[in-house]
């Protein structure tokens, strides 16, 4: 009999398909981060004690999956326009399924291009620590099943209107990406652009990360960090599978 | 297959269905008829579940369609005005998800899908991207995924809209033979005359959101408009004979006496006999069955066409090949 898991797994299978299909359309959203990473990295000051990298790789990986996955409702909103979203709403599946089964799907481009990114990153002289990077892409990958599932109910809500969605899209990405220090650390900023950095969730996973990827498993930014993504990914999923619920 | 009872839907100060009623027994192929915006679409649309009504109930396949809504998908196949496969998807690709969706095993499903492709002549674009295909390769595809759990009951939403001529045709015997092979009971909305005159045993005429006909597109043209002769003569003076010696109702305009009438081919060689031993030479004659435009305009006062006529327009203008 079918139930939530499996209609999810249907829809995530069917999401996925088209990557698995032209792998390299997961380098497509990449493009962004890469270039940070080519053109932003080299002007980083030297830091004692290791390379620069070390600090900027794991915002870079943020910010790879934070440009990724808040475009992913774009899908949607073309599904929406087509025909496709309306022809699995008669279907049996569960409503919550056709959210989280898209919204899972998210975290296999990100773990992907996480692992892209670190092994270009490697010969220049990033040094990951592996238990500290895994379980850093557990809390990346809990942080994008929160925000795939907003992007997906930011495309329910503008529907027939693209524009609303890239207008949302766009006037959000960039402040929360520069609030939460991926580029540039914000601790020495004025203290009011300091305590908006506070209020936003991503900094904390981004903190994490950087920990994290340093071997600095142990430490109070992981547990932060943990509960931040924790946030994202339950808001995401109520916001999301109400809004589901709601679509015809 | 389907009841429904004062089934009604208005959107904010638009009231799109006023109180529909009707009975759709198994096996039926009938047509939603009527003009855009007449609330044939949106009638579907709760039939499907996709909306609930504001008011009335529905039936359908044995289960209401606001608390039953599971049961009810799991019985229908929908096809939308839209493209049910997702443009970044290949077409078999979409058909086994679909057959996933609707609870069939991964093996069963990729027979199906395999099964479809055949039938619908697909084998050469199933494993390409959707967005390659051409317009008819589309509609093809989608009715073969509204199929893939062979459903009981089909919707399809303006199957034909944007097909050229041949394409429609296609489509038609496409959903004929499905009709003849599995009595599938199939309900569809068009603004096509032809097409509901053409496949459709039963024609609901739906204006403003209300149904204001419901019968065989044979009854509804015998009932609402007949059939109609047309004699042309060569002098105004033999019309006004003939007029006079034809005792059924007619019109005489100059050297031409239109007859309306129920079964007028069978009537015309008696009335030309009766003429021909009057000694009233007739020049021509013509036979003439009314169109379900003709029974819409009676309805109405309005004719189907000038409505549709921008979708028409809109439909010549992408026209597809297959």
């Amino acid at each position: 009999m079918p139930n939530l898991v499996t209609d999810t797994g249907v829809v995530f299978s069917r999401e996925l398909r088209p990557m698995l299909r032209n792998p390299f359309t997961i380098v497509f959203s990449m493009v962004q981060p890469l270039v940070f990473l080519a053109l932003f990295a080299p002007l980083l000051p030297k830091v004692e004690g290791g390379s620069a990298l070390q600090w900027f790789v794991p915002g870079i990986i943020v910010m790879s999956c934070l440009f990724g996955t808040s475009m992913t409702g774009s899908n949607l909103l073309f599904e929406i326009q087509t025909g496709s979203h309306e022809r699995m709403l008669v279907t049996p599946l569960r409503r919550p399924a056709l959210l989280i089964g898209r919204a899972l799907k998210e975290i296999v481009p990100v773990l992907a291009q996480a692992a892209l990114i670190v092994a270009i990153c490697l010969p220049f002289g990033f040094q990951p620590h592996l238990g500290g990077a895994l379980l850093g892409l557990v809390i990346l990958s809990v942080f994008c099943l929160g925000l795939g599932a907003l992007s997906y109910s930011l495309a329910l809500a503008a529907k027939n209107q693209e524009w609303l969605f890239w207008t949302v899209q766009q006037t959000l990405l960039f402040p929360l990406l520069l609030l939460a220090g991926m580029l540039l650390p914000v601790d020495n900023g004025p203290g009011w652009l300091h305590a908006l950095s506070r209020w936003n969730p991503l900094t904390y996973v981004v903190d994490a990360e950087r920990a994290l990827f340093n071997g600095d498993v142990w430490a109070s930014t992981t547990v932060t960090g943990a509960i931040a993504a924790l946030g994202v990914g339950a808001l995401g999923l109520w916001v999301g599978t109400r809004a589901m619920k709601r679509s015809d | 297959m389907i009841e429904t009872h004062e089934l009604t839907k208005h959107f904010k100060d638009v009231h799109a269905v006023e109180g529909i009623s009707l009975t759709v027994a198994p096996g039926e192929l009938v047509a939603l008829l009527g003009p855009n915006g007449a609330g044939k679409s949106t009638t579907l649309r709760m039939l499907t579940t996709l909306i609930p009504p504001t008011a009335g109930t529905a039936r359908v396949a044995g289960f209401d369609v606001v608390a039953q809504q599971r049961q009810v998908r799991q019985r229908i196949g929908y096809i939308g005005q839209g493209n049910g496969a997702g443009h970044s998807q290949r077409g078999r690709d979409e058909l086994i998800s679909q057959g996933r969706a609707y609870g069939l095993k991964a093996s069963e499903a990729r027979k199906r899908a395999a099964e479809l492709v055949d039938s619908l002549g697909l084998a050469e674009v199933a494993d390409r991207t959707v967005s390659t295909l051409s317009g008819g390769q589309r509609r093809r595809l989608d009715i073969a995924m509204g199929l893939i759990h062979a459903p009981g009951l089909l919707f399809l939403d303006e199957p034909s809209t944007g097909l050229d001529p041949q394409n429609r045709a296609n489509l038609q015997e496409h959903i004929l033979a499905l009709r003849a092979r599995r009595e599938t009971t199939i309900v569809l909305t068009t603004h096509y005359l032809d097409e509901a005159d053409s496949m459709a045993e039963r024609v609901i005429v739906i204006d403003h959101g209300r149904i204001i006909a419901d019968d065989t597109p044979a009854r509804l043209k015998a009932k609402h408009v007949g059939d109609r002769i047309t004699l042309g003569f060569d002098h105004e003076a033999d019309a006004a004979r003939a007029a006079a010696e034809i005792a059924r109702p007619l019109e005489r305009h100059g050297t031409t006496v239109r007859i309306s009438v129920a079964g007028a081919s069978r009537l015309v060689p008696g009335i030309l006999e009766d003429l021909r031993v009057a000694g009233v030479p007739v020049a021509e004659v013509a036979v003439t069955r009314p169109t379900l435009d003709d029974v819409f305009l009676t309805l109405t006062g309005r004719s189907l066409r000038e409505g549709g006529a921008a979708v028409e327009s809109a439909g010549e203008r992408e026209l597809v090949e297959v």
